[in-house]
């Protein structure tokens, strides 16, 4: 029996479903203290002086500021520019300024009234203008954290031979990614005097990493565990580590175990969020309408500190371009600092991004070309033997036209299309519309990134007749767990029943690497199977393996030698294809792409202008689906939170301050506005990829944003080149 | 200040603190009953969602004192680790479940809304939930577990495909 | 913190007498999120909920009598008043989730004074009557002499509203409607909202008209100008767009977090002409 390609049931889903999982916030630690932070309440200045209160009773509290730190006060990422406590400057205002903690959560709130912060306030950039204005210096000397240059063929040339020239400015703003669980992290130092640090996250080696330089402590010493994470979406990528470091220093300075659990609207506004972007796009198209030249320029807001925006830059850069084949491109992308929190990781990772911009100029492009928008997409999209805007040549696993055409097809495009435009010439009350897009997804990290990871991943035998998965990827709700019981099971031929996967544990997982960029199943998933291999050539190298506990135990007992388990670890090789020069920005940017296409019909009330999906359809090619239930669970989820990108959720910040951080104030999509969908997997085997899978978790939200913009045009004639396209924004520009 | 009685999962319970202390924190911290979640403190996300004499309510709205004499149910009323109960069972076959923070919630919504015996209608479930946000599952899985658990459940529409090339 | 619960209205009226001060708790959907972010430390609260006798709807011969603890779902369920005043049922569906609908009570709701109070709009067009009750008697208020401002009532301190009365109309009304435009479908906070209620003479023209809007102006508004204009007339495209043109004399919307003044105006007076000009549902 196999069990890839099989729908199995989630892993952990009977203790979810019997609210027995522990997230971190139902973990009691005996003696425990609750943290909160001081934050700033200007968005750029000096900090003169932290006063406290002389009048309040200190003494049932422990306070912490940048001077207790006993490593290096800082939260590394690419630089060290972040720190872990404001020390005499801030330059976002959430900074935080000094942590309190005490056995009462209300007292520790309390305390914060009776801090006495005195600052010398300066003007801030507090947009992407201002920020290249250099209306205040941030990250010297000119405000850009990444500058990317990506060329191919002579834009020049492409242009001068255009037989249409189409133009296009698009823009679209912070998203949060509003997981349901808080972010939250318990830190404490074991009788050993290791700092050990339990709590929501997606990357337990970024948190052990950063506690590392925080306490100048070594490896051993410190000890990251993951809890069971209520939604990550990139917001638990990067923050955790700040959240670890602050409960760490307070554990440290109270000598008692500390918990921070951020309430909705410290994490909505502290903590990051997607990059803002606007997008310029200049295109020559042909005659019959192929794609001459583009040249793009993208600029993202990177907030304050440069945490991991110049990654995020570099795949909204790659992606620019769309899922086309263009002789002559020009990419220009930079990543600002602006006096607001620093923005992070959101599912897409500034793809959405770029291809929003991409998706919804080919749009406009076609309406320039007087084309069907499907019919545009065909003439140009990438089909194997394309090269990319970065010289990539695309040799196999190339599913673009095929997951096109299922869209068109599921959808009925041509009839859905007549059928809006039948009903806008009768129909008093509503206009409908139908719109469509197209786009691909790099799986793993960008260029050289998994080089330099070298993640590591394995598989145990234990002494018990099991086999275990050991990795520091973490379930976050995607199906990590159960995705990997699959490959394991497979690649030795037993019952996914006799595989385990180790809890996220730096103490007993390898580095897998982080838990993002739609790399846990293609890249984690393969080192797991390649593990697995190695287990097999131990126990079996010519027979069967061995497929029942028993047979795996009497197995176990010789491998094992005492021992409770036997590793076998795997560490990420290069396929030798696959070349990357990051100096000039070219090459196989990414081992394989997804591919996906998307329809949305949409309805728009006459009279509100309110906008609502009425269905979606999708066919997203993904190399193998690993687990077709979990695979479609993450295609309808990520498209759902693109519903919310592209209609909903509207972050509004004054002073460089999010003001509607609350779950009533900035709107998510609920069940009501959330549209069936339809969705359906393809699968052209990527051959690196474990039993072929390529990455699938943020492909999803790279579509629906496009084609719902496109829709919403079709609808009212409207043209909205940004997100989220709001009814007060169609109001103001339809005829009353 | 005497105790503040009330039944839990059919259980007496007291609860002698706060009498504005919320039915949300009692459950969690003074009884222990951690599978109730905190999304927003504020009414809006419903991972708090207990029924309270039948009706689902947000403990995080709910000082305790107003429990007095009333029932409550969470989502450990629900299935054994022996046996899930029909609706757990069906979010286990048909993916309702991903992260599981708003689970719970989710769950004892569901549970209401299956008790008033209602007819099978996807727009109907998604109303029943719209006091309960979930982030992860774009809801699909969650609507065709509720339908899953009508007691007289209809063929499930096919809504996937499945092509290898 | 000290909480007291009266179990009658006497000693409800004694509580807030007794407690200058006091806040009163009905269901606690607005009170508690105050609670839970700490803006309430220290205050004496006096829990309503037990005084079974608020909680009544009874029909009377002239007027269905809401009390003050009924909540939003107690109104959607109750057979007089989706017979009689279907825009409070329709209205009480659209406040928060079932989750809130469950807790949230109509005294409670008008008491609060929320500019976005989503049941307020009909009660407006029904010209509900609140009954309140304080250490110096009881005394009947119109709804719109209850709503002070934002968040704020005339009722004295220590005053509660103990029911809200809906006089049935002499006849049902020829056309009517209840719209709420929110940021989303579901569980939303209102951008802007209206209720309306027609009568058609003989002649077709307007015999008597009602519309109130809500989330538009401080209050809740009655359209007393357009209204005016209306009675007597027939009802014709030009006729609407006057009545539409005069909508800023009665509201007065604001750009916020949530909206801008432009769409606010620009759907209210969509969904005036709508009413005006399409069929009866």
């Amino acid at each position: 029996m196999t069990a890839v390609g099989k729908s199995l049931h989630r892993r952990e889903g009977p203790d979810k479903l019997r609210g027995v999982a522990k997230y971190i916030d139902d973990y009691v630690f005996p003696n425990c203290l609750h943290g909160v932070t001081l934050r700033s309440t200007i968005s750029c200045g000096r900090v003169l002086k932290v006063e406290q209160d002389p009048a309040f009773d200190w003494s049932e509290f422990t306070v912490a500021t940048a001077a207790d730190i006993p490593g290096k006060n800082c939260v590394p990422f690419l630089q060290e520019d972040q720190l872990l406590l404001a020390r005499d400057r801030v330059n976002h205002p959430m900074e935080p300024i000094a942590l309190v903690a005490h056995a009462s959560r209300e007292r520790a709130y309390e305390a914060l009234a009776h801090f006495r912060v005195e600052y010398a306030p300066e003007e801030p950039a507090l947009t992407m203008e201002d920020s290249l204005r250099l209306r205040r210096t941030i990250y010297p000397p000119d405000n850009v954290f990444k500058d990317i240059l990506i060329s191919k063929g002579d834009t020049a040339h492409g242009f001068a031979g255009a037989h249409v020239v189409v133009e296009g400015e698009y823009r679209v703003p912070w998203q949060e990614q509003a997981y349901i669980e808080n972010n939250g992290m318990a830190a404490y130092f074991d009788s050993d005097g290791t700092l050990v640090a339990m709590g929501s996250m997606q990357c337990p080696y970024y948190v052990h990493k950063a506690l590392k330089v925080i306490f100048d402590l070594p490896a051993p010493r410190v000890r990251v565990i993951q809890t069971t994470t209520g939604g990550g979406f990139g917001g638990k990528e990067d923050y955790p580590s700040v959240l670890a470091g602050h409960a760490a220093l307070l554990a440290w300075k109270a000598k008692r175990p500390v918990k921070i659990v951020y309430d909705r609207t410290e994490d909505m506004a502290a903590t990051t969020k997607r990059h803002p972007a606007k997008v310029r796009h200049r295109s020559g198209f042909d005659r019959e309408g192929r794609l001459s030249a583009q040249d793009i320029d993208v600029v993202m807001d990177g907030g304050a500190y440069m945490t991991l925006s110049p990654v995020v830059l570099s795949r909204g850069a790659i992606h620019a371009a769309g899922p086309y084949a263009c002789p002559n491109v020009r990419i220009r992308a930079r990543a600002v600092a602006t006096n607001t929190p620093p923005n992070g990781a959101f599912r897409g990772f500034g793809a959405p991004q770029t291809l929003f911009a991409a998706e919804l100029h080919m749009d406009k492009a076609a309406r320039t070309l007087g084309l069907d928008p499907a019919e545009l997409r065909r003439r140009n999209i990438l089909r194997e033997g394309s090269v990319t805007a970065t010289g990539q040549v695309l040799r196999t696993s190339v599913g673009m036209d095929e997951a096109l055409e299922a869209t068109l097809q599921m959808s009925r495009w041509p009839a859905l299309r007549a059928s809006c435009e039948k009903w806008n010439a009768s129909s008093r009350k509503t206009w409908r519309g139908a719109g469509l897009a197209a786009v691909y997804h790099g799986s793993g990290f960008t260029g050289s990134g998994e080089v330099y990871l070298a993640s590591k991943a394995g598989i145990a035998l234990t002494r018990e007749g099991r086999v275990k998965v050991l990795a520091a990827s973490t379930e976050i709700g995607q199906g990590t767990n159960t995705m990997f019981a699959q490959i394991a099971a497979d690649a030795l031929g037993i019952p996914a029943s006799l595989v385990d996967v180790e809890t996220p544990d730096t103490a007993k997982v390898p580095d897998s690497g982080p838990t993002v960029a739609s790399r846990t199943c293609m890249v984690v998933g393969g080192l797991v199977a390649k593990a697995a291999a190695k287990l097999k050539a131990e126990l079996a190298p010519r027979g069967k393996f061995p497929n029942t506990q028993a047979a795996l135990r009497r197995a176990a007992a010789s491998l094992c030698a005492g021992a409770p388990q036997r590793e076998f670890i795997a560490q990420y090789e290069k396929p030798a294809e696959i070349q990357w020069d990051d100096r000039t920005y070219s090459g196989d940017a990414y081992g394989s792409f997804g591919y996906a296409a998307m329809v949305a019909h949409v309805e728009v009330d006459r009279s509100t202008y309110e906008v609502r999906v009425l269905k979606l359809w999708t066919a997203q090619e993904i190399g193998r689906a690993v687990n077709p239930a979990l695979a479609e669970g993450q295609i309808i989820g990520g498209s759902a939170q693109a519903v919310g990108y592209a209609l909903y959720e509207n972050p509004i910040f004054r002073d460089g301050r999010m003001v509607n951080a609350s779950l009533t104030n900035y709107v998510i999509p609920t069940a009501p506005d959330t549209p069936p969908m339809e969705v359906a997997l393809l699968e052209k085997p990527y051959r690196h990829g474990p039993f072929g899978a390529k990455g699938l978790g943020e492909m999803p939200m790279d579509v629906p944003g496009p084609a719902i913009a496109a829709a919403v045009h079709h609808a009212t004639g409207v043209w909205v080149p940004k997100l989220p396209i709001l009814p007060e924004d169609l109001a103001a520009a339809l005829p009353a | 200040m005497s105790a503040i009685k009330f039944k839990v999962n059919g259980k007496p319970a007291s609860f002698s603190g706060a009498p504005f202390r919320r039915l949300l924190d009692v459950l969690r911290e003074d009884l222990g009953l951690t599978g109730t979640k905190e999304g927003c403190g504020e009414g809006e996300c419903g991972a708090c969602t207990v029924l309270l004499d039948g009706e689902p309510v947000n403990a995080c709205l709910i000082p305790v004192c107003q429990a007095e004499g009333r029932a409550v149910e969470t989502v450990e009323s629900l299935g054994t680790s022996k046996k899930l109960s029909a609706l757990q069972a069906c979010f286990l076959d048909k993916g309702g479940a991903q992260c599981g923070i708003c689970t719970p919630g989710m769950l004892m919504t569901a549970t209401a809304y299956l008790r008033e015996a209602p007819k099978a209608d996807d727009a109907a479930v998604r109303q029943a939930l719209a006091g309960n946000l979930c982030r992860c599952t774009g809801y699909q899985h969650i609507v065709d577990s509720v339908l899953a658990a009508l007691p007289r459940p209809k063929p499930a529409k096919k809504r996937s495909s499945r092509a290898r090339k | 913190m000290r909480v007291l619960s009266p179990s009658d209205a006497d000693a409800a009226v004694a509580a807030m007498r007794d407690n200058p001060g006091a806040l009163a708790l009905a269901g606690g959907t607005d009170l508690m999120v105050s609670w839970n972010v700490g803006a309430l430390n220290g205050r004496t609260v006096v829990d309503l909920s037990r005084i079974a006798a608020w909680r009544r709807i009874e029909m009377g011969p002239a007027s269905v009598r809401i009390g003050a603890l009924a909540t939003h779902a107690e109104i959607q369920r109750h057979p007089a008043l989706r017979r009689h005043f279907p825009l409070l049922v329709e209205a009480c569906a659209t406040v928060g989730a079932a989750q809130i609908q469950n807790r949230g009570t109509l005294g409670g709701n008008v008491a609060n004074a929320s500019p976005a109070g989503d049941s307020f709009p009909p009660l407006a067009v029904y010209e509900a009557k609140v009954l309140c009750v304080s250490g110096s008697g009881r005394r009947v208020l119109p709804l719109d002499e209850v709503f002070a401002g934002v968040k704020k009532t005339h009722l004295a301190a220590g005053e509660l509203i103990e029911a809200i009365d809906l006089p049935l109309p002499a006849r049902p009304p020829d056309r009517r409607f209840f719209r709420k435009v929110g940021s989303r479908l579901a569980q939303t906070i209102s951008k802007a909202m209206g209720a309306g209620l027609l009568w058609l003479g003989p002649d077709g023209r307007v015999e008597d008209i009602r519309v109130a809007f809500g989330s538009v102006a401080p209050t809740v508004r009655r359209l007393r100008r357009a209204e005016a204009l209306l009675r007597g007339q027939p009802l014709t495209p030009e006729l609407a767009a006057e009545a539409v043109a005069l909508l800023p004399e009665d509201v007065s919307p604001i750009d916020d977090i949530r909206s801008t003044r432009a769409y606010r105006l620009r759907v209210c007076g969509n969904v005036l002409r709508d009413f005006l000009l399409e069929d009866a549902r």
